[in-house]
């Protein structure tokens, strides 16, 4: 492996101080909003496109360098490594955070003077700086350090509005969730450790494939869940639809675009770096998972009208489909098939950056909208693409790319998962094959209900009638935040024209993980069009699709709309008799998913109550209240009565807590005797 | 190279004519047929062009409440089609625009326009494009896994994704269509088609203004030349989605190459297969009735069972 060039690892640092110098000059100017405002933005805006050059150099120059920081101590190294897994989860980030930054120009606008912008800037810098040394930490404890950071920085920012109980709840929920997700990262560490002698990821190489298989299986165990929790992975997701929405929306665009996917670094890491060919379990639980997790988010996505937590549950979809790739990626590692293995990791990895695009857009969006109409729930919006043209097109593009359709890149990496699925059929002969083509199968499930959702999540809150006066009065977002939306809509569109180009990233990737190379096979026709890298593997050109779609409406469809308009009339819609159209007509998001609401009754168990008040005829009532209600089977089923036990187990304990000194002194005493005997006994 | 390229825009212009002229007349043929076998006298098999004539000529009336989205989805929806309609192979195994996509992205873009669709819908404001948006996407939905299971066993068979591999492997072995795996998968996109080309039991196409309705409240609003579009689009993913099945399964008269005689051949063999396919389509639609909307699920959940007794099977046999 060579070094890289040391100029990259200068910008690196340097985009990392810029952070950390941001973050304090925020707390400083705490009393000058308009400045801490500037202060925030610019220097993650700065920092960002400082760590977007110093990765992508990285990426293409494809070797990886060690940087050691000036302070170290002798116990442990803070040192950064920077190699192509870490580099592309940075460009992940850089770019998003850049986008974001921008965004933020205007959308804290609202906030100056009413909140206090110099604690926020802080934390948002600290976290775009934790999340960069998550990425790059090359030692176990240096990596749990920046990971703790992260946690409690986007603790603050969830808990930014923290006057709102639901909002301190949230806050909670995601700290505890969080910490029990860090301590299984923490035991694992310290068997790899333990086995190493060392905290130093490099000494972990392929060093988990040489323990006993039941440790193997326990690492293993410990760090997709510990893992999982930041990630969004069902059952350990709960916390992800709460925390997401109740975040300032330009927080919330970072926590589902880039903070969770410090889960999928992780296990990226984990799975890729320190085990070798793992047994085939590993693989098929992951996949199982990913189904799982695909399928229960957008199953509830599709019940939501709160506009930020619709989004939320559809971050916990978006992780499945990555974990799907993954788990075909390990399966093929099992196999022996690294060229399988590259194909689904490329699709895992493609998506990453694809689901921080596109949900980062979508999150910018309903920021934009929520800020114009001041509520979450899209029932009371409506119509507002007459109000708001720009944040329309942008959630429009983000809709159509999150629900996986072409030219978009959502579309892209969902075909290579697709095809990598497909190709696992023939890899084995033994009953395990059948779990491809009915993770397939599933995943067009999700990829359906998901443009069922997007059609809803689009269509109520952008289209027909405003549904209140909120809505009708909304207006355009600023010109920043406009900004910040199309830069991630040009990237949306950008990888999924630009597939076969972007492709070539991941060449240094597979071959540090897997020892291939499979940009080449995976382009066909002069970079045209995309393919599996199996022979005959069938091919896909987004950009072909693309400039057919603009040559055929340049040719026909703009000189025929044009002619025709000349013939059209503006007249009412059918109002099925009754005088005019009014928003109360309108189909609402209650009724749109309620056929799936009924269908899949097993799952919900849907609860509702119909009040309706009348004075003279029940036939005429004067009121009628309408609630609905689901259940949330994790939730209720596996967490309230864990929650219930620890409360129970922590009420019987409170009889040891005495409150008199004496009593505490013996139980100090008690704990020595103890410590001593087991030092000297060992 | 550039004579290659030739070739294929010929072949791609050519197929193009064909989808655009066959499309009304497959819609119009399953019409007539199915009023002489319930003893009325029809509309005449070239009716669909008539409509698609004057519709063009009229004047149209685009509602107030309407935004973008309502003008553009038609054209989404005609150009989704018609470039879907591209990458099957109807005359040739090749299909003309093979390089840009296969199955799934046939899927997809029908997809895509089903996805504008929708949303004009509800762009109207009216109940009635809501009422549709919702059931269509719904139903497409629950049709997906099982069309995405059909589609795997044919492919897994071929060992790609493009259609024109997936028609290459099914030449080769001529009875491959008697295989259990390959009957089954037939079965289960044949019920996927039904749901997706809104035919009995699922939908019903000559309904208007009736509560069960579902592609048709969605389009309720559209009139004139727009109406004419997605008219003709929906015709055109029928005549796509029959010529899939067919050719997937059947590929019999299938051609190697769109030049010479062959394709007057080729072209006879298809007309001969979509008929019979007309006819089994038409029987289907007059001795059922139309399902309730909530029956319609449990047939989709048959299809998704005969897609894995497919899978299931290619791993016995």
């Amino acid at each position: 492996m060579r070094g890289i060039c040391p100029v990259i690892a200068e910008l690196f640092l340097s985009g990392i101080l810029v952070w950390l110098t941001g973050a304090v000059a925020c707390l400083a100017l705490w009393r000058h909003p308009v400045a801490a405002r500037r202060v925030t933005c610019g220097a993650a805006l700065a920092g960002s496109l400082l760590d977007l050059i110093a990765s992508s150099a990285a990426i293409f120059s494809s070797g990886s360098a060690e940087i050691g920081l000036p302070f170290g101590n002798p116990v442990f190294t803070w040192a950064i490594r920077l190699d192509p897994l870490s580099a592309y989860f940075n460009v992940t980030l850089a770019t998003l955070a850049a986008a974001v930054s921008l965004y933020s120009f205007g959308y804290l606008k609202e906030m100056e003077g009413r909140r206090n912008l110099g604690a926020f800037g802080f934390f948002f810098n600290l976290l775009l700086l934790s999340l960069a040394l998550v990425f790059t930490a090359s030692n176990a404890f240096f990596f749990l350090a920046a990971w703790e950071v992260m946690a409690l920085s986007s603790f603050c920012l969830i808990s930014f509005e923290h006057e709102k109980e639901k909002t301190r709840n949230a806050g909670m929920l995601f700290l505890i969730m969080s910490h029990a997700g860090t301590g299984l990262l923490l035991i694992a560490f310290l068997i790899l450790a333990s086995a190493s002698g060392s905290l130093d990821f490099s000494s972990f190489h392929l060093l988990a494939s040489s323990l006993t298989p039941l440790q193997q299986g326990a690492v293993f165990l410990l760090f997709l869940f510990g893992f999982g929790v930041k990630a969004g992975l069902v059952p350990v997701h709960i916390w992800l639809p709460d925390a997401h929405p109740v975040a300032p929306s330009n927080v919330s665009a970072l926590m589902s675009g880039i903070v969770i996917k410090t889960g999928i670094y992780g296990m990226a890491r984990v799975f890729f770096d320190f085990y070798g060919a793992p047994p085939i379990w590993m693989g098929t639980v992951v996949l199982g998972l990913g189904v799982a997790s695909a399928l229960l988010g957008v199953l509830y996505a599709l019940m939501e009208h709160d506009l930020k937590r619709l989004l939320a549950w559809h971050s916990i979809e978006n992780i499945g489909i990555i974990l799907m790739g993954f788990g075909a990626a390990l399966m093929f590692r099992s196999l022996g098939q690294a060229n399988l293995a590259a194909l689904a990791l490329i699709a895992a990895l493609y998506h990453t950056f694809n689901h921080a695009m596109f949900k980062g857009l979508l999150f910018l969006g309903a920021g934009s909208v929520v800020q114009a109409t001041h509520t979450r729930n899209m029932e009371k919006m409506g119509g507002l693409i007459r109000r708001m043209p720009v944040t329309a097109l942008c959630f429009l593009l983000g809709a159509v790319a999150i629900s996986g359709l072409p030219p978009l890149n959502g579309f892209v990496s969902e075909w290579l998962t697709y095809q990598a699925l497909l190709a696992g059929f023939g890899t084995t002969l033994s009953m395990t094959r059948l779990m491809f083509p009915i993770a397939g199968s599933l995943l067009a499930l999700t990829a359906a209900l998901a443009a069922a959702c997007f059609v809803k999540a689009f269509a109520i809150p952008f289209l027909a009638l405003p549904r209140s006066e909120e809505a009708a009065d909304a207006r355009e977002a600023s010109f920043p935040m406009r900004a910040g939306m199309a830069v991630l809509a040009v990237g949306c569109v950008t990888l999924g024209l630009g597939a076969t180009w972007f492709v070539r990233v991941f060449d240094p990737i597979t071959q540090l993980a897997l020892g291939v190379r499979a940009s080449s096979a995976l382009t066909a026709a002069h970079g045209w069009a995309l393919s599996p890298g199996t022979p005959h593997g069938g091919t896909i050109s987004t950009a072909g699709i693309a400039l057919l779609f603009l040559i055929a409406g340049a040719a026909f469809a703009l000189p025929l709309a044009m002619r025709w308009r000349r013939r059209s009339v503006s007249g009412p819609a059918w109002d099925c008799g009754q005088p005019g159209l009014t928003a109360d007509n309108e189909y609402t998001a209650t009724a749109f998913s309620k056929p799936l609401r009924m269908i899949f009754s097993a799952l919900y168990r849907p609860r509702r109550e119909i009040l309706a008040e009348y004075e003279v005829s029940p036939h005429y009532p004067s009121a009628i209240r309408f609630e609905s209600e689901i259940e949330l089977t994790f939730e209720k089923r596996l967490y309230a009565p864990l929650r219930e036990r620890i409360m129970a187990a922590s009420n019987r304990m409170k009889g040891i807590q005495a409150g008199s000194i004496n009593v505490y002194l013996a139980y100090i005493f008690i704990t020595l005797i103890l410590l001593l005997l087991f030092g000297v006994r060992g | 190279m550039t004579e290659q390229m030739i070739a294929r825009l010929i072949e791609n212009i050519a197929q193009l004519c064909l989808l655009l002229a066959l499309a009304p007349l497959v819609t119009g043929v399953i019409r007539t047929l199915k009023a002489r076998l319930q003893t009325r006298r029809g509309p005449g098999i070239l009716q669909p062009y008539r409509d698609l004539v004057k519709l063009f000529q009229k004047g149209m009336v685009v509602p107030e409440t309407a935004s973008w989205i309502f003008s553009a989805t038609p054209w989404v929806v005609f150009f989704s089609t018609l470039l879907a309609g591209l990458m099957i192979p109807m005359v040739a195994a090749d299909a003309p625009l093979g390089l840009f996509g296969g199955v799934l992205a046939v899927i997809y873009l029908l997809g895509l326009g089903r996805f504008f669709l929708a949303l004009s819908g509800l762009d109207t404001g009216s109940s009635f494009g809501g009422l549709g948006s919702s059931r269509e996407m719904t139903i497409s939905a629950l049709a997906e896994p099982a069309m995405m299971l059909a589609i795997f066993t044919v492919a897994i068979g071929a060992g790609s994704t493009g259609l024109t591999e997936i028609a290459g492997a099914a030449i080769g072995q001529s009875w491959r269509f008697l295989a259990p795996a390959q009957m089954f998968a037939f079965a289960a996109l044949a019920l996927v088609l039904i749901a997706e080309t809104g035919r009995i039991p699922v939908d019903n196409q000559d309904t208007h203004l009736e509560l069960t309705m579902i592609h048709e409240a969605m389009i309720l609003e559209y009139s004139g030349p727009y109406l004419a579009l997605v008219e003709w689009a929906a015709s055109i993913k029928q005549l796509v989605l029959m010529t899939l099945l067919i050719n997937c399964f059947w590929p019999i008269g299938l051609q190697p190459t769109w030049f010479g005689f062959g394709a007057l051949q080729g072209i006879a063999w298809l007309l001969a297969k979509l008929l019979l396919l007309s006819c089994a389509i038409v029987l289907l639609e007059t001795v059922n009735a139309k399902m309730r909307l909530f029956r319609v699920p449990e047939l989709l959940a048959v299809a998704f069972t005969l897609g894995s007794l497919a899978l299931v099977s290619t791993f016995l046999f």
